[in-house]
């Protein structure tokens, strides 16, 4: 489960300091799915990536398992992502190099888990994206949506309890981005998985339970109006915005 | 997954890969080439010091002539009547042994520096030339000796001149001296017995040339000897043309107790500046010259070679490495610059820094490793090369018996001749080669290593720098 209190978050940009976030306040339960849109640089991305423990917050709190990520030492952040958070990508970030099956194998590297474990473990994770046959080809070798379901395998791999996803969609066709996202929301119910995407695309947030907009660094969350666990009201921000 | 991602990942980069290697591998080649024609350059050095000067001598001690010294050599006519004025058609042959000028200690002198701290052993040697006039006076029967001069223009003498040199060899210490560099390759050598004997060892040129064999006999200063052994001294070495026992040559000479040249050697290289100060205590006239002086005062083009591989190549080699290894860093940082988003990625799977760095450190020392096998083979080629292209070197040395102001060439009178002093240079002619040493090889691989190392450890440092979110921002 994620609290986030006050979180604030600054860049400096030449002489002038950029809010990124400014006071976000959220709760997301186990097992929540939150998609948050709102115009490009307005923080969406920058959320995502402390929820993803990539980032530290200029102020606030970030519980997340009982742990404060604002003040863990990078080490430990580490170890967090290569734990308990998984991530999608809009380019889908394969290694160029790697094969389908060693990209989704690098995820279990920083485990320590062995050699044999890890191809099998790999192996049924892209079967279970439907990729089996796919397993020796490269990146290059493979059509977008098939980068993205191996990308989704490498996430997914390590049994995250989060899966955090950031445009997952964005560089895919209709065809495909329904067909990423129908396999996204099977393995968010199979899984029981935390699941945040970020996204422009109003379909996709539609799928959500909750929506979250972005704007000027501050999130308005509300229950998405499709979604299959509707909720009374339209204000589900559980710490009411007070910026 | 280490080895698997490294092998793609310099596949993907095989041109730049290819690249670094090379421009190690010049580096390192030439590292390797220097280094070889370095040592070459010394192994000749060594050689033409050896044959120069003797095998195990680190220190000669001469003497400087006093000025006036060494005056014209003269010859008697006319029933032993030296100067006398001969009679027309007189016809003549005379043979004197001279020391030409050059300065002479005393035997005592030997003795003198055995004995001093850290000398393992001395060995006096008196270097003359045989020098033979013949021929008949004719008329007026005077001339005016000139120095070198073959023939006496005061009148219509026909006179010959002939001469070789000899070299008294102290046969007490036949280990040390003129002799030692010398390889016996018919009769023998000189035994503790021939001290006052009429015997010689010859010069194989020498011998060749006058037809000597091993039982000949032959004159030195009107004396017969008997060659007892055929001496080859290394290649154009200032070996003496005639070796006879030291006693024998300061008694033909009329130069008892004389030596010109004192042979040391100390007990240790380390010792050895610290004897040649002791002997210039000990003998505050004497010229002392240790080995490093004399390999200073080799000319030539051996000596060029010398400062051409010492200096030029060093530098060369040196700045082409750095280069590279400049080359190699910049390169590096660039890949790793290209994969900013690939390590991103990486670290947001969890991968901690060490292991990035570790994948960029195998990386750049798997093209290091490639760099240096490539620079051993090019080193090796380079080295062959020098030893197959090189022409022949030529050293050339003052002698350390020099004539000094004045020591020769005086005016003579009556039918007096002068010689001009012993030569004072020796040219040696040496082939260079250049081995490739075990050494070497191990640098070149220390190298490689080290220029992979450095430029990992730039790439490296640019990745784990980078913090995860910028670098996924640029995707994201």
């Amino acid at each position: 489960m994620y609290q986030l209190t006050g979180v604030t978050r600054d860049y400096q940009k030449g002489r002038h300091t950029v809010h990124a976030l400014n006071g976000v306040d959220l709760v997301i339960e186990d097992g929540d799915w939150l998609a948050i849109q709102g115009p490009t640089g307005h923080g969406k991305s920058t959320l995502l990536q402390i929820l993803g423990a990539l980032d530290r917050p200029t102020s606030g709190t970030v519980q997340f398992d009982g742990m404060d990520l604002a003040r863990l030492r990078e080490s430990q952040l580490t170890q967090v992502r290569a734990a308990s958070i998984g991530f999608i990508f809009q380019s889908f970030n394969l290694i160029p190099t790697l094969s389908a099956q060693e990209n989704v194998e690098t995820a279990l590297v920083p485990l320590g888990v062995t050699s044999a474990e890890r191809q099998d473990r790999a192996h049924r994770a892209l079967a279970d994206v439907g990729l089996a046959e796919r397993a020796r080809h490269l990146p290059s070798e493979l059509s977008g949506g098939q980068q993205q379901r191996v990308a989704i395998a490498r996430a997914l791999v390590k049994q995250p309890t989060v899966l955090l996803a950031d445009e997952p969609t964005g560089n895919l066709d209709e065809g495909t981005r329904d067909e990423i996202m129908t396999l996204l929301e099977q393995l968010w119910d199979q899984l029981r998985l935390t699941l945040v995407i970020v996204s422009h695309d109003s379909i996709v947030a539609a799928r959500a339970q909750r929506t979250g907009l972005m704007e000027n660094g501050r999130l308005t969350v509300e229950a998405s109006p499709t979604s299959p666990f509707p909720e009374e009201g339209t204000q589900h921000n559980v710490f009411p915005q007070t910026h | 997954m280490f080895f698997t991602y490294l092998r793609r990942e310099l596949r993907r980069r095989m041109r730049q890969a290819i690249f670094i290697a090379l421009g190690l591998a010049l580096g390192i080649g030439l590292v390797i080439t220097v280094i070889a024609a370095s040592s070459g350059v010394s192994s000749s050095q060594g050689t033409v010091l050896h044959s120069l000067y003797g095998v195990g001598t680190d220190i000669n001690v001469t003497q400087t002539p006093t000025a006036g010294s060494g005056g014209p050599t003269r010859f008697g006519f006319g029933g032993g009547n030296s100067g006398s004025k001969p009679q027309s058609g007189t016809s003549f042959s005379r043979s004197v042994l001279t020391s030409g000028g050059l300065g002479t200690l005393q035997s005592s002198a030997v003795t003198t520096v055995s004995g001093l701290k850290n000398v393992s052993a001395a060995a006096g040697a008196l270097t003359l030339t045989d020098l033979k006039l013949s021929g008949t006076i004719n008329a007026g029967g005077s001339g005016t000796g000139q120095g070198g001069a073959a023939s006496a223009p005061g009148g219509r003498s026909s006179i010959k001149s002939s001469s070789f040199s000899v070299t008294g060899v102290d046969l007490a210490n036949g280990s040390l001296g003129p002799l030692s560099s010398g390889k016996i390759t018919s009769g023998q050598n000189f035994g503790s017995s021939d001290s006052t004997s009429n015997v010689a060892v010859v010069d194989a040129n020498y011998a060749k040339a006058q037809n000597l064999k091993t039982g000949s006999t032959f004159q030195v200063a009107g004396k017969k000897f008997t060659v007892i052994g055929i001496v080859s001294v290394a290649q154009g070495s200032t070996s003496a043309d005639v070796y006879i026992p030291l006693a024998r040559a300061q008694a033909l000479a009329s130069m008892t107790n004389e030596v010109n040249t004192i042979y040391v050697s100390a007990a240790s290289a380390a010792d050895i500046s610290a004897v040649s100060s002791e002997i210039s205590g000990a003998l505050p006239k004497a010229t002392v010259t240790t080995s490093s002086d004399l390999a200073s005062e080799v000319t030539g083009s051996l000596s060029s070679a010398s400062s051409l591989a010492n200096n030029l190549g060093k530098w060369l080699a040196v700045a082409v490495l750095v280069a590279a290894f400049g080359l190699a860093s910049l390169l590096t940082v660039s890949a790793v610059s290209r994969r900013v988003r690939e390590f991103g990625t990486l670290k947001a799977l969890g991968w901690r820094n060490r292991r990035i760095l570790s994948q960029i450190m195998g990386e750049a020392l798997a093209i290091g490793l490639i760099g240096g096998a490539a620079g051993v083979a090019l080193g090796v080629a380079g080295a062959a090369l020098v030893q197959a292209l090189a022409p022949p070197l030529t050293a050339t040395t003052a002698t350390s018996a020099a004539a000094g102001p004045g020591g020769a060439g005086g005016p003579g009178g009556g039918a007096g001749f002068a010689r001009a002093a012993q030569s004072a240079t020796h040219t040696v002619s040496v082939h260079l080669t250049a081995p490739v040493t075990l050494g070497a090889i191990l640098l070149a691989v220390v190298l490689a290593l080290a220029g992979g190392l450095v430029a990992g450890s730039f790439g490296g440092w640019r990745a784990v720098r980078l913090r995860p979110a910028a670098a996924l921002a640029r995707v994201v």
